[in-house]
């Protein structure tokens, strides 16, 4: 724990996005850490309430997402948090009777505006999910898929460039080099996440939205992955849910604690868990609930 | 008469057994249901099984026997007069013993020996039968008295009473297997008495089917051929028509139905589909004889082709649309079963709802839908009633869907429909084509199974 709060602290240190004070925030009150560096700012979520037919299931939720740095969503099951995650690539409009009301915006584009098509929104914001989904397909099929129906590849050659860099990028492609054309499915569940990291950072999003990665993991394909998500940060911008408070406070700069549909507490990853302002976040931390 | 009171006997006594017995498990306890290996009711069960059980068993048996039995007292009694008659009258006289016994009149005038023969038939039936109910209701109170001393804190009813259960429910799965193993000795024994009258490649390779055999030596247009090629070819290309129909439209429709349709376009279809699916298929038949059929052929000559009305067009076409719920809804099911994940997983990556079909859906769910559509060929396949309404029964060669053709089941029909002589060729060439059809619907099921189970390795 120690170590990994001193580099998180080293991070801040360097100084690309200057020190914020720890906001405590209320019920809906605003929780921009800075308003001062809007280019630092990948998703900027205003307001943003969500309903599942009747039932409110997020309460008018403020957050900025800031770019290249692993911002981590904790909480107890049923706070939102994944509801909030899943608002960010509009992944709530496949589900029945969900409404989402407020605005956020990707790099200052409302992205529930009006014109706007999910399935670019979705290229531009990936996500990797709690149980691993390869296709029914071929590793290299798996990972080739986004760029084929996005167009991103001219040919054959670029494709397995793309195909190759981004299972590099996963710290896959020495473990599968010699098979890329076996199933998807034969891997193990730790390569198979990898396998969905790399499928999902092959279209080159700006945001990598992870719902619970780790949690169909062991241990070290756990550590596997996060230190791959520590690696990611440095091109990609990247929203994680996670149970677990230690890999929250591994992998992330910001923690958002979110309870009972509301974001509760949001700043640097080392002051929610070392000095968090809010009564709640300290109980939900040193484990008192959730 | 007997053995109705026997059975009623039985039933009431096994249900007071059952009563009985449960409460004499608790009344050994004093009614502290803990001191008790097995609850009560395993008791009761206990002594319900001892009492009847066995008196049933020796029931069955007895109705089984019974006949044979019998019969043997006959022929003793019966000794000259069937020695008299010859062995191919044998069946006959027994026949009208038992008739005379039971009081009916028989064709001819009975003769003294055949009537004492009756007399005595119906006595020892009578005795007989009166010896079971007593041995039954013997072998009942034994059971119950054993089973009744048996029942205490100490029986381990349960384990026994599971133990009956395991037994029936293995003895029901042995009749399913015994059956299937009885039809096909029967259909195999049946076929090698044809094959001994007509050669198996003759069979198998003939391009000629008309089992029409002589009766007298000089009848005339009577060659009696048997080569099976005709019909197989016509069973292929109906049912290839019917899939060409049915495996697009039924596929298709899954797709929407599974991934977009609403809900309640859904919930409004599914049924219907379903009452598609539940129609007879005589009343298909008619659908292709008097509408589908006429209806080709007035737009073939239209176009200046000559369309039969009796064609494999209209045959197919209808069985395509009889078969297509079956590939629906199977496909729909296999769609509805794939993960939710991995839908997510191709909308995440900015995949269109067409494209997470055809790229995702569709190979995750492919072990369902190639069940599917073997199911379809097998229905397909075994389908008669509208082949036999709408493709006609000529025996052609051809590979013109205008013109009529017959399959594989309508010849078996028209085989053993009527009066027929069950040595001839002609009888018996039925069970050789059911032999064949039997053979290539095993076959095409074992593919079935093992395509599926390699793909759902790869895909799960």
């Amino acid at each position: 724990m120690d170590r990994e709060a001193d580099v998180a602290e080293a991070r801040i240190d360097q100084g690309e996005s200057p020190f914020r004070a720890n906001f405590a925030l209320g019920e809906n009150s605003s929780a921009t850490p800075d308003a001062g560096a809007p280019q630092q700012i990948a998703v900027t979520a205003k307001d943003v309430s969500v309903f599942y037919g009747k039932k409110q299931a997020l309460f008018s939720v403020n957050l900025n997402i800031e770019r290249n740095r692993v911002t981590a969503l904790i909480g107890p099951s049923g706070c939102g948090k994944s509801t909030f995650l899943r608002c960010i690539n509009r992944m709530n409009d496949t589900i029945e009777g969900c409404r989402v009301t407020g605005e956020i915006k990707l790099d200052g584009t409302d992205i529930y505006g009006r014109g706007i098509d999910v399935v670019q929104l979705r290229a531009r914001v990936g996500m990797v999910f709690q149980k691993p989904n390869p296709f029914p397909k071929s590793i290299y099929e798996n990972v080739a898929y986004g760029p084929r129906i996005h167009g991103l590849a001219a040919n054959g050659r670029e494709l397995d460039d793309i195909v190759e860099q981004s299972l590099r990028r996963a710290g896959l492609f020495d473990e599968v080099s010699d098979r890329l054309n076996t199933p998807g499915t034969s891997l193990s569940g730790g390569q198979q996440q990898r396998l969905c990291i790399a499928r999902a950072i092959a279209i080159s999003p700006e945001v990598i939205l992870m719902d619970e990665p780790c949690s169909a993991l062991d241990p070290i394909a756990t550590a596997k992955v996060e230190e791959l998500i520590d690696e990611l940060r440095e091109h990609f911008t990247i929203a994680i849910v996670t149970h677990n408070m230690q890999q929250a406070a591994r992998v992330s700069q910001y923690t958002a604690f979110f309870h009972l549909g509301n974001l509760v507490e949001f700043g640097p990853t080392e002051h929610i868990f070392t000095n968090p302002t809010e009564e709640r976040t300290q109980d939900y931390i040193t484990g008192r609930f959730g | 008469m007997q053995l109705t009171i026997l059975i009623a006997v039985l039933i009431v006594l096994t249900v007071l057994a059952f009563v009985y017995g449960r409460k004499r498990a608790l009344v050994t306890v004093g009614g502290n249901r803990r001191a008790l290996h097995s609850m009560p009711s395993y008791h009761g069960w206990f002594v319900a099984l001892w009492c009847g059980l066995p008196a049933a068993i020796l029931l069955v048996l007895w109705l089984v026997l019974r006949g044979t039995i019998l019969d043997g007292f006959i022929e003793d009694a019966l000794g000259p007069e069937l020695a008299a008659a010859g062995p191919e009258m044998h069946g006959a006289l027994l026949e009208d013993v038992r008739q005379l016994a039971a009081g009916n009149s028989i064709a001819r005038e009975p003769s003294p020996a055949l009537l004492a023969a009756a007399d005595r038939y119906s006595s020892l039936q009578s005795s007989a039968d009166a010896a079971v109910l007593v041995i039954g209701l013997v072998a009942a109170a034994l059971g119950l008295g054993f089973a009744w001393r048996k029942v205490g804190p100490k029986l381990r009813a349960r384990n026994n009473v599971e133990a009956v259960v395991r037994l029936v429910l293995f003895l029901c799965s042995v009749v399913a297997i015994v059956t299937t193993i009885g039809i096909v000795l029967s259909v195999l024994f049946e076929a090698i008495r044809f094959f001994g009258r007509v050669p198996f490649w003759e069979f198998l390779f003939g391009v000629q089917w008309s089992p029409q055999m002589a009766i007298r030596e000089d009848q005339v247009g009577s060659s009696g051929a048997f080569g099976i090629i005709p019909l197989f070819t016509g069973t292929i290309y109906i049912t290839l028509i019917a899939l060409i129909i049915a495996m697009p439209i039924g596929l298709l429709s899954a797709i929407y139905m599974a991934e977009y349709a609403s809900p309640k376009f859904r919930n409004a279809v599914k049924p219907i589909l379903e009452i598609l699916a539940g129609i007879p298929t005589v009343v298909y038949g008619f659908f292709a004889a008097l509408t589908v059929g006429p209806a080709f052929r007035g737009f073939g000559d239209a176009l200046g082709l000559s369309v039969s009305s009796e064609s494999a067009l209209a045959a197919g076409v209808v069985m395509g649309i009889m078969i297509i719920p079956f590939i629906s809804s199977l496909t729909d099911d296999a769609i509805v079963a794939v993960p939710r994940s991995l839908r997510e997983g191709a909308y995440a990556l900015g995949a269109t709802k067409s494209e997470t079909v055809v790229n995702v859906i569709i190979p995750a769910a492919l072990p369902g839908i190639v069940a599917a559509f073997l199911l379809a060929v097998s229905r397909a396949i075994g389908e008669t009633m509208i082949v036999v309404m709408a493709a006609g029964l000529t025996a052609n060669l051809t590979a013109n869907p205008l013109d009529s053709m017959t399959t594989v089941t309508v010849q078996i029909v028209t085989l053993l429909v009527g009066d027929q002589e069950f040595d001839s060729p002609k009888t018996l060439a039925a069970f050789a084509l059911g032999l064949v059809l039997f053979i290539a619907t095993l076959v095409l099921n074992v593919v079935a199974l093992h395509v599926s189970r390699k793909y759902r390795e790869r895909y799960d």
